[in-house]
């Protein structure tokens, strides 16, 4: 069983706002739902299949089923951080697969910068078994992801400088996007020279913070057929979990390293194959771990593969997060996964802004890192192709 | 008060009572399956290798050396986060402290010290 050619992507919103000061959370996952149906041009009531995460409100699936007036057979609150969107749409193609549902909706959204609350919207959980021994250390996401890339610094050579050209290329698309936070197209020294966060790194390797979201409607292939809107399939899908495993801690690589083969298998595709990617790009240095982790340079490689303009579109060998990216675009809910799968979609339909689309993008990929790249995390990795 | 990092209390599960009591007397605990002869942490009943019941508490030596390690600039003061390998073979998050930050390096050799949380507990820090 494979979710191969077996669910399409025929519909996908991304909100607008990058500050909601006065939407609510609820209001916000309708809003993206709604432009994802109409999108698609089909109708709330085929909708028979909700995905969403921990950012939904209340009990997920229920409280949002209900505001959203859905009648559901099938139904999927995985959690699994920002990569959460990802798996959503893998565990929909499964369940289309199987038959439990025929249209998924997947919504994300959140407003946790007009709620002054950067990284945390809710308090920890006090039996979360890894409380205990980290939160007084004072985990901060930062910091984290910063230990990862003095690591990989350590044992490969990678350079503050080579993390900024992720920055540069993502800023060069951002200029083109009117919803971008930050438009300013920057230059390596300006990434070097911003402010220290957490060393190794700067505040310019670090993604925005922002409100918004984003809806997905995965639909069997017969659906997608009666659509018209330009046909998005799945090709192959993977996810994985990565953790401090019992102490043998080892911050060279990400999930993306088990999840990736598995998607690229089921779809029958290599790397090569790939014109365009969507990295989560939480901080610089997580777009590095990914492209090594998914095979698109070796491992220790990722300074010298994203330097020099490699990831920007027209310029470099594989365009990267061309609407600007968590690092300059917008980070709905501190979630990268929906925004990274949206943009991925519009390259694939030839609707990216003309300064950035990827000529003759058959084939793309996006992957997220939901979690602590420093620690626990999941990864969900979806090879898409028009068709 | 304001320019000190808040250091929240850890609060124990019954599973891990006597890591937190040992601190207090400043001993380093490291849970060690007798089944598979591996140590782990963050510290488990059940071994997370093997999923023997036939785990110990062995106490550290309390030497390290450092994995990778990160100093917080944002915020009410500055802070060292890293990764420790403990001489018995596990990996630990913890804080470097009594150090300038800046002289830092990874493999570098550092000793267990016990530094108290906002409310007095003592939790275990490593140090150059």
């Amino acid at each position: 069983m494979s979710v191969r050619d077996k669910a399409y992507i025929v519909g996908v919103y991304e909100h607008p706002t990058r500050k909601a000061d006065h939407l609510s959370v609820a209001q916000l996952h309708a809003q993206v739902a709604k432009g994802a149906i109409e999108d698609a041009g089909l109708s709330p009531s085929d909708i028979d299949g909700y995905f969403c995460a921990g950012d939904a409100p209340g009990l997920g699936t229920m409280s949002m089923g209900e505001y959203l007036g859905l009648n559901l057979r099938h139904v999927d609150s995985t959690e699994t951080g920002g990569s959460a969107p990802i798996v959503h749409v893998h565990h929909a193609a499964q369940a289309i697969a199987l038959g439990k549902c025929n249209v998924a909706l997947v919504t994300l959204a959140g407003r946790p910068r007009a709620a002054g609350a950067a990284l945390q919207l809710r308090p920890p959980d006090p039996d979360a078994p890894e409380l205990q021994f980290e939160r007084l250390y004072g985990p901060a996401t930062q910091n984290g992801y910063a230990m990862c890339a003095r690591r990989h610094m350590y044992e490969f050579g990678t350079t503050s400088e080579q993390l900024a050209w992720i920055k540069v290329a993502a800023s060069h698309h951002a200029q083109h996007n009117p919803n971008a936070m930050l438009r300013n197209v920057v230059t390596v020294e300006e990434v070097v020279n911003s402010p220290m966060v957490s060393d190794p790194l700067h505040r310019l390797d670090c993604c925005v913070i922002s409100d918004g979201g984003g809806a997905i409607i995965v639909a069997r292939p017969e659906i997608a057929a009666s659509l018209k809107r330009p046909k998005v399939k799945i090709r192959g899908m993977g996810e994985a979990l990565k953790h401090g495993m019992g102490g043998k801690v080892d911050l060279t690589y990400s999930a993306a390293r088990m999840s990736g083969p598995v998607a690229f298998a089921e779809a029958g595709l290599t790397p090569a194959d790939v014109k365009y990617v969507s990295l989560y790009d939480s901080f610089t240095v997580t777009v590095l771990f990914q492209l090594e982790d998914l095979g698109f340079c070796k491992k220790g490689e990722g300074g010298k593969f994203v330097s020099d303009g490699n990831l920007i579109s027209g310029i470099g060998k594989l365009p990267f997060n061309t609407d600007g990216g968590g690092l300059c675009n917008n980070h709905p809910a501190n979630r990268g996964g929906m925004t990274k799968m949206i943009e991925a979609v519009r390259q694939l339909r030839g609707e990216a802004h003309p300064a950035v689309q990827v000529k003759n993008c058959d084939i793309a990929l996006a992957n997220g890192i939901g979690g602590s790249l420093a620690a626990r995390h999941i990864a969900g990795t979806c090879i898409m192709e028009r068709v | 008060m304001s320019n000190e990092r808040k250091i929240p209390s850890p609060v124990p599960h019954p599973e891990t009572q006597a890591y937190w009591d040992a601190a207090q007397q400043g001993k380093l605990l490291v849970r060690h399956c007798r089944a598979c002869d591996e140590a782990h942490h963050y510290p488990r009943e059940i071994c997370p290798f093997c999923w023997s019941n036939e785990t110990e508490w062995i106490e550290a030596k309390g030497e390290a050396e450092i994995y990778s390690f990160s100093t917080m600039r944002v915020g009410p003061a500055p802070y060292t986060l890293a990764y420790v390998t403990l001489a018995e073979g596990p990996s630990m998050m913890t804080n470097i402290v009594d150090c300038d930050p800046s002289q830092l390096t990874i493999g570098q050799k550092v000793k267990v010290v016990f530094r108290p949380c906002d409310d007095g507990k003592l939790a275990p820090m490593f140090t150059p």
